[in-house]
């Protein structure tokens, strides 16, 4: 069944890498965008010595988790942005009457592989991250270095689709959907409890994003949380990924159902 | 009213007014043109905003207990969020490939024809499209940032035109820039590349991300000095929340000055070359 998508997919690869120059260009690019963030961080550190209570070394580590979840999200559903397009010019009617489901459709049609860069340089940002915050490692924090990463991806990928779900009801929805991917993205790269009133209610818990890098940060470094709630939240991190998916899910498969097409 | 009056007066007519009224009725065109993108320009507000929040908390989680960041106070640096996420809009960072997007469709042969300069009928409409910007986007930020975090309000006088001079001065540095980068596309036809690491430079070393005060002076004083970034943001924002005193203040934006006119010459200097790059592609 999935082979039709795997046939898609790699055409996309192929077409990609023919432009070589253009694909590294790209692909440079994505990584240079990360690099400007790191800068920040690190600048802020020369003018303070703790931010919200945390280390540089504690600050990158969650930083590194952060970057690490959402270049993976970015990666696999990033594409789906372009929706808006496919909306307003009508080719989402072209998607919704080939025999398979419309979100793969449209996630593998425009998959971007340039942006495998970006999950590369994270990764390795998140293991020298580790390394420098000195993680006391158990077997329990080594599986949750891994399964936090991919439990921020989906979280962020949930809010990716339901994000670009706005574009069926109001088309020129423009850039309010970056406002939760990419201010989730900057979100979740500090420390949660520097945030203050209904705006870390709404973004901490509201939409999960103190479960992408926070709490499983917590809990690598062993660290009470400074907002009084328990450390072993951080293990909760896939089953608020799940809740977030479940959510995406069902705004998409309404979005769908009321689609009209804009008939142009 | 913009078509009778773009027509009429030729390059060399002496009547200064009819230049003057050709700029103006230029701009009027630019603000009205953005004055019809309003799903956009709510969105842009809104995310402008959303990053405002998320900035202004950091920043103020920078200056600790002590309520002070390289030389900063805590009103002062939320004001430095709030009136830099305002401005985004204002000055306009991003997005801006109309001159690229002309040259590669062949279209641009339109804008030589006509009897303005390309640079100048370019300025005008990018000038009348901050207008708007100034009316629409830099509103909404900055009456939030006002309202949840409480923003420097300046003790002189002096700083409100002065910071109105720097807002325009900001916004011909940045057009010049622009069309600096624009106009790479005469040579290269695609400027994707480009575009990206204009973005990516000018967001960092403008001060949008951080306040360049937080690098070492030596840094800041090169950056300001030897490119034309800190001029686009970080100057009418240190003027608003009166980082230095007065005479530094006119000297800061006396600096902004020299670099909008400086990149505009270039503008104009590349918009030369380029033209007679074009006729020898036979275009």
């Amino acid at each position: 069944m999935a082979s039709p998508y795997l046939h898609l997919l790699a055409a996309q690869a192929r077409s990609q890498l023919s432009y070589r120059a253009s694909f590294a260009l790209d692909l440079f690019g994505n990584v240079v965008t990360l690099g400007a963030d790191l800068l920040a961080v690190l600048i802020l550190f020369r003018v303070t010595p703790l931010l919200g209570g945390f280390t540089i070394a504690e600050e990158l580590l969650i930083f590194a988790l952060a970057a690490t979840a959402f270049a993976l999200a970015d990666l696999a559903v990033g594409n789906i942005e372009r929706i808006r397009l496919y909306v307003r010019i009508g080719l989402l009617d072209a998607l919704l009457v080939r025999p398979l489901g419309v979100l793969p459709q449209l996630l593998v049609v425009d998959f971007g592989l340039r942006r495998a860069g970006r999950v590369v340089y994270a990764a390795v940002l998140l293991a020298g991250a580790l390394v420098y915050a000195q993680v006391d490692w158990t077997p329990g924090r080594v599986a949750l270095a891994i399964v936090a990463p991919i439990s921020g991806a989906v979280l962020f990928s949930a809010i990716f689709v339901a994000g670009a779900t706005v574009a069926f009801w109001w088309i020129e929805s423009g850039e309010l959907a970056n406002a939760l991917t990419y201010g989730g993205r900057d979100f979740t790269a500090y420390p949660v409890n520097v945030y203050s009133g209904w705006f870390r209610r709404v973004f901490a818990f509201g939409a999960g994003f103190a479960f992408v890098a926070y709490y499983p940060a917590l809990v690598l470094l062993g660290r009470p949380d400074p907002l009084g709630l328990p450390t072993g939240l951080g293990w909760a991190s896939p089953a608020v990924a799940g809740v977030a998916a479940a959510v995406a899910a069902f705004v998409w498969r309404t979005g769908v159902r009321q689609y009209r097409s804009t008939g142009s | 009213m913009g078509f009778i009056t773009a027509t009429v007066p030729g390059p060399g007519s002496p009547n200064v007014t009819a230049h003057m009224r050709t700029f103006f009725a230029i701009a009027v065109s630019g603000f009205r043109r953005y004055a019809t993108y309003r799903q956009a320009t709510v969105a842009a507000a809104v995310t402008n905003s959303m990053f405002g929040f998320l900035r202004s908390y950091v920043l103020l989680a920078v200056t600790g207990a002590v309520g002070v960041a390289a030389g900063y106070g805590s009103a002062q640096l939320a004001s430095y969020v709030w009136l830099g996420q305002g401005l985004i809009g204002v000055v306009m960072f991003w997005g801006w490939t109309d001159l690229a997007d002309r040259v590669r469709t062949g279209d641009v042969v339109t804008d030589l024809q006509r009897p303005i300069h390309p640079v100048t009928s370019y300025l005008a409409a990018d000038l009348g499209r901050a207008g708007h910007a100034v009316l629409s986007r830099f509103g909404v930020p900055v009456a939030l940032g006002a309202i949840f975090f409480g923003l420097y309000t300046p003790t002189r006088w002096p700083t409100y035109p002065l910071f109105a001079i720097s807002v325009v001065l900001a916004v011909v540095a940045s057009f010049a820039c622009r069309y600096v980068v624009n106009a790479a596309a005469f040579w290269l036809l695609d400027i994707r590349g480009l575009q990206l690491a204009w973005s990516l430079v000018s967001g960092v070393l403008s001060g949008l991300y951080f306040p360049l005060r937080f690098l070492p002076g030596w840094a800041t004083t090169a950056l300001w000095l030897g490119t034309p970034f800190p001029s686009i943001l970080q100057t009418p924002i240190d003027v608003a929340v009166e980082r230095d005193r007065p005479v530094r203040q006119v000297g800061l934006v006396a600096l902004q000055l020299c670099w909008a006119a400086g990149m505009l010459l270039l503008a104009r200097w590349v918009q030369g070359r380029a033209v007679h790059r074009l006729v020898i592609q036979g275009g």
